[in-house]
């Protein structure tokens, strides 16, 4: 017989295996689909997760994608260390879009030096205000987060649509609901002539290496920790919830801010009604996958923008609807959830205790 | 504005209200047993795809209805499990089902966008249907929408006068009382899932068998969510649930309301109306923080693990 036992203490190992054995465990699920589907299972999962990877102009694609996952997942993995449910990253990242580029439309005709940072800040700031109206709520009124940052994710969307079809549309534009083209002087510069990955996402990476190290050595970090951990010890030691909340929501908010504003100012280069796939939702998986660590986003977040640039070649070379990587993220998280399981419990099998009695 | 033109919206606020009312009511059992489900939307759009599939391969919608059902119950047994014999967090556990909800629906739906079904045709109840005003309002609609009167008034009474009631307050008050009396804690919290599953499932057959009958990704755009909110502005009690859904109805179609009345306002801006409606709700429920501790179940979204008694 196999007995469930709790062990004494988390298991380290289990924490780091669980992400791989989940991956693991969904490429399975997916063979066997794809399977049953009649579409050979290799062929899919080599366009899925070696494709992405095998040639200079797919590297960058999935670089492009990587950026915004990695900015979100770093944000919202610090929000639910400090067991803040910010669900909010998709709004945030389509408001930073929306005041992006009604920053960036002031400079279409310009060469200004400052039109980029000017975009940039406006973005950031835009966002940062998508995530401290449900802050305020949930700290003057008790409102709950969840359910707060997912309205104004809705809220948002319309928001964007009602920009890019009335005051943000291109006048010269034939109706179509579209921002004029941007200005270079407001387009982040190319890491390589070849693709479209922009000097954003080397700011991601660093955002998140500094997010590690907020939350390796900052106090700050100590409290996001703590009252991760124990909430009723963290306020026993004194510190200030409030304060805490609006530093690591505005953080979160600002992280998906510029990822909305890199958006517009990068790869496509105007404001358009599908700016994100999602990016927002993908990060809160990415930042479990990660294990809520800045660093671990990194990695995640690739695996992640290489599945989504793998869903994009899957259905180009073999039909398969784009869908499937939503799918893939789900099964992902609930592998992931079923994994972590094992990081507080083992399983045994007792078969000498008769011996024993 | 004349007296038919008001006839007109509580009526859609009625049909509107619909889907709501049943996604709320499966959700208020799961929440009075402790368990809070954020999968909402990921069951009901898996509930909406495969209700119009079983009916547009059939051309049956009753068989639709019934195939919704289903898989509402199969997703909302994957959340149980992980939630109830796993001890995962309800929150994570939650958000993942609506993620996988959403793209397992886009994906098995991709090939059905855009057809359309039979849905159902309204039923005038005769006599009823005469009443000056009201008559018109609530008695000439479809067959789903007097399942859901009944479903309110059944689930009122079961979740009030009846023992099975009792023991799903108990489970979601203090299940280690309940555990000690003898009552199997993970089984009600089973059960009281999977009705929960089968009302969302429910609620998107009625989208795309009867709101809008044809598939559209991401077609409740929210009412999941939306219903979650419903449930705490309701104080989890179903009176006000049911009312809760029609005033949620009526913010969905008041963009046609004031279209009606000839204002211009961007259909963008309007769209935002029922999820706007629903933060100031949330606010102004929760601004009394008193009041939601008295009334939320005492162990809402916190694990039971009956391994950890002995």
């Amino acid at each position: 017989m196999i007995q469930v036992t709790a062990r004494i203490e988390p298991s380290k190992l289990m924490t780091f295996a669980s992400p791989l054995l989940a991956i693991f465990l969904t490429l399975i699920f997916g063979s066997i689909l794809f399977s049953l589907l009649d579409k050979d299972p290799l062929q899919a999962m080599h366009l899925l997760l070696i494709a992405p990877l095998s040639d200079a102009y797919n590297f960058s694609e999935m670089l492009v994608k990587m950026g915004p996952l990695l900015l979100c997942a770093v944000g919202l993995s610090l929000c639910y260390r400090a067991n803040l449910w910010n669900i909010g990253a998709e709004g945030q990242l389509l408001i930073g879009a929306l005041g992006g580029s009604a920053m960036a439309l002031q400079f279409v005709d310009s060469e200004a030096w400052f039109a980029l940072p000017l975009t940039l800040i406006a973005g950031i700031l835009s966002g940062m205000l998508w995530a401290a109206i449900p802050t305020f709520l949930k700290l003057k009124f008790n409102s709950n987060l969840i359910l707060t940052t997912i309205m104004f994710n809705y809220i948002a969307l319309y928001l964007l649509l009602w920009g890019v079809h009335g005051p943000l549309r291109d006048p010269d534009g034939f109706g179509f609901p579209e921002s004029a083209i941007f200005s270079d002087a407001t387009i982040l510069p190319l890491l390589n002539e070849d693709g479209r990955a922009h000097i954003g996402i080397i700011f991601a990476i660093l955002l998140a290496i500094f997010a590690a190290f907020v939350l390796a050595k900052s106090h700050l970090g100590f409290q996001i920790k703590v009252f991760g951990a124990d909430e009723p010890a963290a306020r026993y030691a004194g510190f200030n919830q409030t304060k805490l909340t609006w530093a690591v929501m505005l953080f979160a908010g600002a992280l998906a801010g510029l990822a909305g504003v890199s958006e517009v100012a990068g790869p496509i280069g105007q404001l358009v009604p599908g700016i994100s796939p999602g990016y927002g939702y993908s990060a809160i998986i990415v930042a479990y996958l990660g294990r809520l660590h800045p660093l671990g986003a990194l990695l995640s977040a690739t695996f992640m923008a290489v599945l989504y640039m793998g869903g994009d070649l899957a259905q180009i070379e073999m039909g398969i609807p784009i869908a499937v990587v939503g799918m893939f993220q789900g099964v992902l998280l609930f592998f992931l959830l079923a994994c972590d399981f094992f990081i507080h419990y083992r399983l045994t099998f007792p078969s000498n205790s008769q011996y024993q009695n | 504005m004349d007296i038919d033109f008001i006839t007109q919206i509580l009526f859609a606020a009625i049909k509107t209200g619909t889907p709501l009312l049943f996604i709320a009511l499966g959700e208020v059992i799961c929440e009075k047993s402790g368990v809070l489900n954020l999968g909402q939307e990921g069951m009901m759009l898996m509930g909406a795809v495969v209700g119009f599939l079983a009916a547009y391969t059939t051309g049956s919608a009753g068989l639709g209805i019934f195939g919704a059902i289903f898989m509402g119950m199969i997703m909302s047994l994957i959340f149980a499990f992980l939630v109830l014999h796993l001890g995962a967090n309800q929150v994570a556990t939650g958000l993942a089902l609506t993620i996988f909800g959403t793209g397992l629906s886009a994906f098995v739906g991709a090939d059905v966008v855009g057809q359309t079904v039979q849905g159902f045709q309204p039923i005038i109840i005769p006599l009823l249907s005469d009443i000056p005003l009201l008559g018109k309002i609530l008695f000439t609609h479809d067959l789903l929408v007097y399942v859901s009167f009944a479903m309110a008034g059944s689930v009122a009474y079961v979740a009030n006068r009846t023992r099975t009631g009792l023991v799903l307050k108990a489970v979601g008050e203090n299940p280690h009382a309940a555990n000690a009396i003898g009552i199997k804690v993970l089984r009600v919290r089973y059960c009281a899932i999977m009705f929960g599953g089968a009302m969302a499932g429910l609620s998107g057959a009625y989208m795309s068998l009867v709101y809008t009958p044809m598939w559209i990704e991401n077609m409740s755009s929210g009412r999941g969510w939306i219903a979650l909110a419903l449930v705490v502005f309701a104080s989890w009690r179903i009176g006000n649930i049911m009312l809760g859904a029609y005033l949620f109805g009526l913010a969905s179609i008041m963009h046609l309301v004031l279209q009606g009345m000839g204002w211009s306002i961007s259909p963008n801006l309007l769209a935002m109306l029922p999820y706007v409606a629903t933060v100031l709700v949330m606010v102004i429920i929760s601004a009394d923080k008193f009041k939601e501790k008295l009334l939320a179940p005492r162990s809402l979204g916190k694990p039971f693990d009956p391994r950890q008694m002995a």
